[in-house]
């Protein structure tokens, strides 16, 4: 295992320098994520080094770790104490770090019933555009001084600052898990998991796909088991693998050189008119499809069902890959990257053309 | 501290402000949408922080978003500072009128607009009372989680301007983890929405940022919360220990042991004493300390966890559990804990309550130091807690009657606001920063933050007018205040906009 050292002022002074010679940042971490996001760049400022884990307390539910430490030694420190990321952070490789993960913003099949990456982060530690580090929130679950600046940083694809130090909720692993399959199509299966999670059920992920539907249930053994009774369906095996295999595209559908997007749109919507290959995640808030639609239309069906549209993969990575925002939407983002890069050092572009 | 301003005394100037709004905003509103006599501004004068207190021009009361986006409006040509408020029963000061500046009640906009069972939402006002949105989810199985203490009075709004938690949120989150979408009206008066009913949006997560802002980055008129489905059963196990540290530990056994309760709160025997004189709750007047744990679900996993729970409050200490064996004894358990603040209001003329969080471990040592520095002051302080995510509510017990009570009881909660900033929490956990804590944000932030959370401020607000002076101290505030956060030993006072 690598050494947990702090580059904090090796990094600080990276973007010293870029801001003297003018001269933008891309951030990289373990590179898991690369394929994410618009091609930009090509100085980068490494992350990878600034690793280790600073605090773990089981008891308060609660972890400290630099950006660069593996996700997977993150998760491994967790399981030993029965603990987990309750967002399932699909990794997309070996090699991801928890600040990719965090700036990323990305939420696995758990996401509709625990909540997203955001949900959990509690406090951050960065570098800004102007080369200042900078500390929100904390390593409490209930802190309302000053804006929530760390939740911002989440999903905001390093654009505001580089991620040093990530304060995370962690959360009990549940007793038992297991996973349900049905024969359902498409629009069946959106009705039926949006009424089941108005019902008081363990429900810990749903998707479709294939004319089948996967519930995944999860708590203690006496409550997965009364709802096992009262759902039917087939039990899965190697039900562990399969929801793996779908939170980081493994799956053969996700196996294609067309277009994947990321549509998300308000969980109960029925079925896009869209032709294409679709897996229903999140209980119907996501819709992973692969298609040769064009661009515009696949982002005006996501726009018209309530939601927004994300070319994931097999993409050039030039034009827009995130749903345009409109102009008021657009000002307020430039607003704010001037608010913490106003020399436009980092990750220019990473996530907008112009942001 | 604010001093009362007795609005026969105002100056010439205020007077001529008030009359050009009469003049000018009044014909574009209905008569009673503008509150202008004294008279009739008096009862805003002040929030749930009554210590605080100062009369605005006027007070609009719109029926409407358009009408509310005409006094948006209206301000921004004119530079008036707008003070939004809600229910007014937040306790930090956060809807304190400005003094040359329009107080904004959200109180009209109350209307329960649409409840989709499907999707699980319901879409509101910003007026909307906390309770009704359960109340209108109950039939349907569903509620809206958070819940404040204050639910019954306070507003949706006023929720989100604070991020408002409750005795619920370690398992079901705060008022962030609950809402799905919020239009605002921007400083200009246009209309934005940020989220959206699906499950994020595109680019920066704008909700996350605006929740919990303190009505300084817009003003919320139109708001869909998450519902979720109501739990089957809960019940509550009342358990007593001989010493705070003991029941500060049996928490972190519970949570380690891969339990996370509905609810778990502590009270202190000042508390414990106070409440149980008022609502008779049954509580054991002998115990150094109480929790209260809610374990909610299914029956059979309600059994299972109970016993579980017993075990281990047994083994962390606990020289006496009861569980509560119906729902009446539930509530009855509840009825205390709820009553806290009121219980301590009969034994004390005044009180003063704090909201620090802390780390649950530090629990012992604050609790003592709290009580250290309260003989020092002469003063008495009652502790219920949050025990599962660590926010503290000392209640600071004075007589603003007593010469220098009032003032003794401040410098008290400075300290435990610095206390908590010392044991590595923070200065609010729920009740926001708004004027009262302006000086603690100078402890806990340096002068880099401070300048970051005011470039946020401007990329919303840019001319400041949305509630000024409010959660994020200047630069210049802290220096007078000697609050100063120093670095490096230097001092830096870089040219700022004075919010």
């Amino acid at each position: 295992m690598k050494q947990n050292k702090d580059i904090t002022e090796q990094m600080q002074a990276q973007i010293m320098d870029a801001i003297s010679s003018k001269q933008a940042l891309v951030i990289r971490g373990g590179r898991s994520k690369d394929f994410l996001g618009r091609k930009v760049g090509c100085t980068h400022l490494n992350t990878a080094a600034h690793r280790g884990v600073t605090k773990y307390e089981p008891g308060e539910l609660i972890l400290t770790a630099r950006s660069g430490t593996p996700l997977k030694e993150i998760k491994k420190l967790l399981a030993a104490q029965g603990q987990m990321l309750a967002f399932e952070p699909p990794a997309y490789g070996d090699s991801a770090t928890l600040g990719g993960t965090i700036a990323c913003g990305l939420s696995g099949p758990r996401r509709p019933y625990a909540g997203s990456a955001r949900d959990f982060v509690l406090g951050t530690k960065i570098i800004n555009g102007k080369g200042e580090i900078l500390q929100f929130g904390g390593e409490v679950m209930k802190n309302v001084a000053g804006y929530d600046v760390s939740r911002l940083m989440t999903g905001a694809y390093g654009t505001l600052g580089v991620l040093l130090e990530i304060s995370l909720k962690v959360m009990p692993c549940p007793e038992q898990e297991i996973t349900l399959v049905f024969e359902c199509n498409a629009g069946d299966a959106i009705k039926r998991v949006n009424q089941l999670a108005g019902q008081p059920v363990p429900l810990s992920a749903a998707c479709q796909f294939n004319n089948q539907l996967y519930l995944r249930l999860s708590g203690l053994s006496v409550s997965v088991e009364a709802a096992r009774q009262a759902l039917g369906g087939e039990t899965l095996n190697n039900a562990e693998t399969f929801w793996e295999q779908l939170k980081e595209q493994q799956l053969p559908i996700f196996n294609t050189d067309q277009h994947l997007w990321r549509l998300s749109v308000p969980p109960a919507r029925d079925p896009l008119p869209l032709s294409g290959n679709t897996i229903i995640d999140w209980g119907g808030g996501i819709r992973w499809l692969t298609t040769n639609e064009p661009v515009q239309q696949v982002r005006k069906i996501a726009l018209n069902a309530g939601g927004h549209a994300t070319l994931f993969r097999n993409h050039d990575g030039i034009g827009e890959v995130f749903h345009p925002l409109s102009p008021a939407l657009k000002r307020l983002h430039k607003n704010l990257k001037a608010a913490f890069d106003p020399e436009d050092i980092i990750n220019p572009g990473r996530m907008y053309l112009d942001l | 501290m604010t001093e009362s301003r007795q609005a026969t005394q105002q100056a010439p100037e205020i007077l001529a402000k008030r009359q050009k709004i009469v003049n000018e905003l009044g014909p574009q509103l209905p008569a009673e949408c503008l509150l202008h006599s004294l008279e009739d501004l008096a009862p805003y004068e002040c929030d749930g922080l009554s210590i605080y207190q100062s009369t605005p021009l006027a007070v609009a009361l719109p029926y409407t978003v358009e009408q509310a986006q005409k006094i948006v409006r209206y301000c921004y040509q004119q530079q008036i500072p707008i003070v939004p408020r809600g229910a007014g029963t937040g306790l930090s000061g956060g809807a304190l009128p400005h003094e040359e500046g329009i107080l904004l009640s959200l109180a009209r906009l109350n209307a329960i607009l649409e409840l989709d069972t499907q999707a699980r939402t319901c879409r509101v006002q910003p007026g909307v009372r906390n309770l009704a949105i359960s109340e209108a989810a109950r039939p349907h199985g569903l509620y809206y989680a958070p819940d404040p203490s204050s639910q019954i009075a306070c507003s949706i709004g006023g929720n989100i301007a604070e991020n408002a938690g409750g005795v619920h949120c370690l398992k079901y989150g705060l008022t962030v983890h609950n809402i799905f979408e919020v239009t605002i009206l921007t400083a200009e008066g246009e209309l934005l929405t940020l989220g959206s009913e699906a499950l994020d949006s595109a680019g920066y997560d704008l909700l996350a940022l605006f929740i919990g802002s303190e009505g300084l980055l817009g003003i919320v008129v139109d708001i869909v919360v998450k519902l979720l489905p109501t739990p089957h059963e809960a019940r509550v196990i009342l358990a007593a220990f001989h010493t705070v540290e003991e029941a500060g530990n049996a928490v972190g056994n519970i949570i380690a042991a891969g339990i996370i309760p509905g609810g778990i709160e502590m009270m202190d025997k000042l508390s414990i004493q106070a409440t149980e004189d008022f609502v008779h709750a049954g509580y054991p007047l002998d115990a150094a300390a109480i929790l209260l744990c809610e374990l909610d679900g299914i029956e059979t996993e309600i059994n299972e966890t109970t016993s579980r729970v017993n075990q281990i409050l047994l083994e962390s200490g606990a020289y006496q559990v009861r569980v509560s064996e119906n729902d009446q004894q539930r509530d009855l358990f509840w009825a205390g804990r709820k009553a806290a603040f009121p219980a301590v209001g009969r034994i004390s003329p005044d009180y003063y309550c704090m909201d620090g969080t802390i780390p649950r471990k530090e629990l012992a040592n604050v609790l003592t130091q709290i009580s250290e520095r309260a003989d020092f002051h002469g003063l008495r302080v009652a502790n219920v807690f949050h025990a599962g995510d660590g926010n503290l509510h000392p209640l600071i017990l004075f007589d603003a009657n007593k010469e220098g009570d009032l003032e003794r009881a401040h410098q008290l909660g400075n300290d435990i606001l610095e206390l908590s900033i010392a044991v590595g929490g923070t200065i609010t956990g729920e009740h926001g920063v708004g004027v009262e804590k302006l000086g603690g944000m100078c402890s806990q932030f340096n002068t880099e933050e401070l300048n970051q959370y005011h470039a946020i401020k401007s990329a919303f607000d840019e001319t400041g007018i949305l509630n000024p002076g409010k959660a994020v101290p200047t630069l210049h505030r802290c220096a007078e205040f000697g609050h100063m956060h120093v670095h490096n030993g230097e001092l830096p006072f870089p040219d700022l906009p004075r919010f």
